[in-house]
């Protein structure tokens, strides 16, 4: 038993170990743990491309770090409280992530000759053994040997009953952090369903692992961190990628069309269609193409047919659409493309995150080709950005690009769930049939918001024609007339730029208008601006936090906003690119901070930064 | 039938110029196409053409049907795209050699394996018009066209064993100077549920004109043609004076007249036999460039089976999940499994 139970206000926990040790799974299910006790939190997976990268080197390392807490968390932490490190690599890759007085616990069996050799430790070296943990609270547990022992009555194989394992880990955190074991029992009884034997020894392990902290002297303190003061309602935890999918589903429920989803997979945006394939009972047609191209071109038939059609993918697959993008733009039929950013060029950093699209988004399609671009923040946000991108596609017939990346695909955050009746509808109107007297359909014939009809196959009297060719106003039939060309070009983008009329108005997140500093974001930044806006405010400075969701066309009283501030620090995960948007559009000397290591920046960098700008006179 | 008088075969072409050049094949195979919807009295608000692009490409602006011409090779993909939102709809594809077999090849293989119902077009004229005259996948080798001067080096694709290989469930080959057969193909097609495969040879008169003359003129036709009917021994040649049978596994083309076969000891034309199909795509002998005895070029529906459709099985799918789901509404999907509440 332990002796005392100590508060926290919050704490960051990173587990680490080999690609095939099971981090990822671990790490999810204490995450789920952690939100059904009410904790605000913020996680951050990290792993190799490869799916069984070397076994015990440095590059198959993989990691997932969560921070959780009793008060607002905006990011997955800077640096960490505990350090789980199931073998050498992974300490030897994390621990100067480890917050001096930190606590590190070992998997002992992983610091054998082999691995500290895998790790490339010096001959005669190994860091648990000499004084290289002695600044931090270190628990050195034999946990092979442990999991061995606890499973020697089990049919499974000796590699079997090792990867159980990290069941020992989570148990010994879940009573380190006093938490019981029932969400995680009743998950992995779903999961294991079917394997009996794997999820007896799944739950021998974890119980093991739990009272192994109980009945060892060595361990006398356990922690608990309180609710966190979340807006009153129901919650749950949900990955980006997650609710980006639920949003989408609930576009199409409140639009009344059918759900057609064209991708094919690539990392990290797979995770939608595998969501979306599950719920084909809520109207949702899922089509695994033969390549990018085939997804984003069967999605335009799909749309064109009327369904609410979506294609998905991430920055390479996104290159290869480009020709389709520019079809739907010039049909002008309503169609949303995911783009799951991750590293780029080329394959780049298919499992790191980065924001190295938007001017892709913006300008990556031949010929003058404007298209509304939305971008997504959190991992919740991901849900409410989805549902806009599907209205606005099909209010203004047009396809819409929609920007997410790595860091919110597959990051977690407690959810305030949406009630349903509560959820604007779409309202989704096609052209009327038409009767042999009637005046002849004109299929780009525009409303007051330039926005032609949505005109199905199959509605009788309105056979037409759409396609690639430029097309003469109103008939559509192909025009090579010069004058025309111009118009049409015009009349496109003067389209897409009416949309700003009909979005909100770009708001503060914290901070007053007119002020000393701006910093302006889009995308996974979200998180790491607010803490920092948060503390700077609190510390006396003068500064603010403005997020852009709809980043073309931009809210109209942005200008106002961005022109009411002496400086405006633009952080960005790419080279500069939102940047050059602002500095193009309103004509400011906007202040560029980029990272670009394929992680989120963190709190310290982006306040190191933002401190700098300020000790410069303006 | 929904359409209150009958329609003629001019209802269904538009007001559009026709822009192909004059003497163009494409001509035939755009009249036979209208003609034979308007025998099967298909209604014009059901149809749609869609294509790639390519000189045959332009097609849908001819139809007065719905009509979508999109970007190059993809068409196989658009209407899979297409039927999935709307199964009821009739769909025509229009595609070339360059556009179904160059560019697009990758998306005609799965749109033939999933077996969507779609007539698919396939216009071959074994060259690239549109941009004025080089040499296409169709092409024989050592063809000395604008971008291959020292003759090609490539060897041709195949278009019908190409579809074998992709499990197509219908074959068929017809030509656009055969106007009563080209008909014949396009009501079998139109008939067929799942995706047809209608390969059309089509005269390019401007860059490659006569690349079919051996097949299609009446002068050689007789000797270099065979045409195919179901249940009916494989003869061709003046009079039906030769015929085709099979000497164990091989093929062998017999004189009736003097090898003392008669009529009973030939190949029966069976289309739901894959081995027999495999056989007839194979025939693939340029009688211009072979010297003794060659296969005759088969006509007509090579192979036909039923399979299911993609967009069936898939809308199949939603009605079983649908029938069988345990959420309540939208509100439990948002809810998911584990909640909590703050006060």
């Amino acid at each position: 038993m332990s002796d005392s139970i100590q508060i926290k206000e919050e704490v960051t926990i990173k587990f680490a170990g080999d690609s095939g040790d099971g981090m990822q799974f671990m790490g999810n299910l204490f995450t789920e743990n952690t939100a059904l006790k009410g904790n605000d939190l913020a996680t951050f997976p990290d792993y190799p491309a490869e799916i069984r990268a070397p076994i015990g080197t440095m590059a198959g390392v993989s990691g997932f770090q969560l921070h959780f807490g009793s008060k607002q968390i905006f990011t997955p932490g800077d640096q960490v409280d505990v350090l789980v490190a199931m073998n050498a690599a992974a300490l030897k890759a994390n621990l100067t992530r480890l917050k001096k007085t930190g606590t590190v616990i070992v998997n002992e069996d992983g610091f054998d000759g082999k691995n500290l050799r895998l790790a490339k430790y010096e001959k005669g070296v190994n860091p648990i053994e000499d004084d290289t943990l002695n600044d931090y609270e270190v628990f050195k547990i034999q946990l092979t040997k442990l999991t061995r022992e606890c499973l020697k009555e089990s049919p499974l194989s000796m590699k079997e009953k090792d990867r159980c394992k990290n069941m020992f880990v989570l148990g010994f955190l879940l009573w380190r952090y006093t938490r019981n074991l029932d969400s995680i029992l009743t998950f992995i009884k779903n999961k294991f369903a079917q394997k009996p034997e794997i999820l007896a020894a799944n739950i021998a392990t974890l119980k093991a692992g739990y009272h192994y902290g109980e009945t060892t002297e060595t361990f006398t303190t356990t922690y608990e961190v309180k609710k966190a003061t979340l807006p009153p309602g129901t919650y749950r935890n949900i990955m980006g990628n997650h609710a980006l999918a639920l949003g989408l589903i609930t576009a199409g429920q409140k639009s009344g069309r059918p759900v057609f989803y064209g991708s094919y997979p690539i990392t990290p945006a797979s995770d939608i269609l595998h969501h979306l394939s599950r719920h084909k009972d809520f109207n949702v047609k899922t089509f695994q193409a033969e390549d990018e191209i085939a997804a984003a071109t069967a999605t335009i038939g799909a749309a064109y047919g009327g369904d609410l059609a979506i294609t998905g993918t991430s920055g390479p697959g996104l290159a290869l659409k480009g020709e389709a993008i520019g079809l739907a733009m010039m049909l002008e039929i309503p169609m949303v493309i995911l783009n799951i950013q991750r590293g780029g060029p080329s394959t780049g950093l298919p499992t790191k995150t980065e924001q190295a699209d938007l001017l892709m988004a913006m300008y990556g399609r031949n010929g003058e080709c404007p298209m509304p671009i939305i971008s997504a923040s959190t991992p919740t946000d991901a849900f409410e950005v989805a549902f806009e991108a599907c209205r606005i596609a099909m209010e203004h017939m047009t396809p819409v690009l929609l920007l997410s990346d790595g860091y919110i695909a597959n990051g977690a955050a407690p959810w305030m769930i949406p009630k349903a009746d509560e959820i604007e509808p779409i309202e989704v109107k096609f052209a009327e049939p038409r009767e042999e007297d009637d005046p002849a359909f004109l299929p780009y014939e525009r409303n007051e918001k330039l926005v032609r009809q949505w005109a199905l196959p199959g509605t009788k009297g309105l056979a037409h024609r759409i396609g690639g060719l430029e097309k003469e106003a109103n008939t559509g039939n192909v025009s090579y007339d010069p004058a025309n060309h111009e118009y049409m070009i015009k009349i496109r983008a003067a389209k897409v730029d009416k949309i700003a009329e009909s979005i909100p108005a770009q708001k503060l997140e914290m901070g007053e208008e007119n002020g000393d500093l701006l910093i302006l974001g889009w995308g996974s930044t979200y998180g790491v601006i607010q803490s920092v806006v948060s503390e700077m405010m609190s510390e006396g400075v003068s500064v603010a936090h403005a997020h852009i969701r709809y980043i073309h066309p931009f809210p109209k009283n942005l200008d106002n906003i961005v022109k009411g501030f002496k400086r405006v620090v633009i952080p960005e995960i790419n080279n500069g690119q939102l940047v050059k948007l602002i500095r193009e559009k309103y004509l400011i000397e906007a202040i560029p901070y980029n990272k670009i290591q394929g992680v989120p920046i963190s709190h310290s960098e982006l306040k190191n930064f933002v401190k700098q700008v300020m000790e410069v006179k303006v | 039938m929904t359409t209150e008088h009958k329609l003629k075969a001019k209802d269904f072409a538009t007001d559009q110029d026709v822009r192909w050049c004059p003497g163009c094949g494409d001509y035939s195979i755009l009249k036979q196409v209208q003609s034979v919807m308007a025998e099967l009295e298909l209604n014009r608000d059901e149809v749609v053409v869609v294509s790639g692009i390519g000189c045959s490409s332009r097609f849908p602006y001819y139809m007065n049907t719905y009509g979508m011409h999109s970007i190059h090779g993809r068409a196989p993909a658009v209407v899979t795209g297409l039927k999935i939102a709307n199964p009821d709809l009739h769909v025509w594809m229009v595609t070339g050699d360059g556009d179904g077999l160059s560019i697009g090849g990758n998306h005609l293989l799965h749109i033939l394996r999933r077996n969507v119902d779609v007539n698919v077009l396939l216009f071959n004229n074994e060259i690239y018009g549109l941009t004025k005259g080089q040499y296409s996948p169709t092409s024989e080798q050592n063809k000395k066209t604008k971008s291959t001067p020292f003759g090609s080096l490539d060897y041709p694709i195949n278009p019908l064993a190409f579809a074998m290989g992709a499990s197509a469930t219908f074959i068929a080959r017809s030509m656009d100077r055969d106007v009563k057969h080209l008909k014949k193909m396009l009501h079998r097609s139109e008939a067929h549920k799942g995706t047809s495969m209608l390969e059309i040879y089509q005269n390019c008169n401007i860059f490659n004109d006569g690349a079919f003359f051996s097949f299609t003129e009446k002068s050689s036709k007789p000797e270099t043609a065979i045409f195919l009917e179901q249940g009916e021994p494989l003869v061709f040649g003046v009079d039906h004076s030769k015929g085709i049978r099979l000497d164990g596994y091989k093929p062998q083309v017999v004189d009736l007249e003097k090898d003392g076969f008669s009529k009973e000891d030939l190949w029966i034309h069976d289309e739901t036999d894959i081995y027999k199909a495999q056989m007839l795509v194979r025939f693939f002998d340029d009688p211009s460039n072979v010297e003794g005895t060659y296969f005759p070029r088969p006509f007509g529906v090579i192979y036909a089976v039923d399979r299911p459709c993609y967009e069936d099985q898939l809308h199949a799918q939603v009605a079983e999940a649908k029938a069988k789901s345990k959420m309540n509404g939208l509100d439990d999907l948002l809810r998911g499994t584990s909640t909590w509440e703050v006060e």
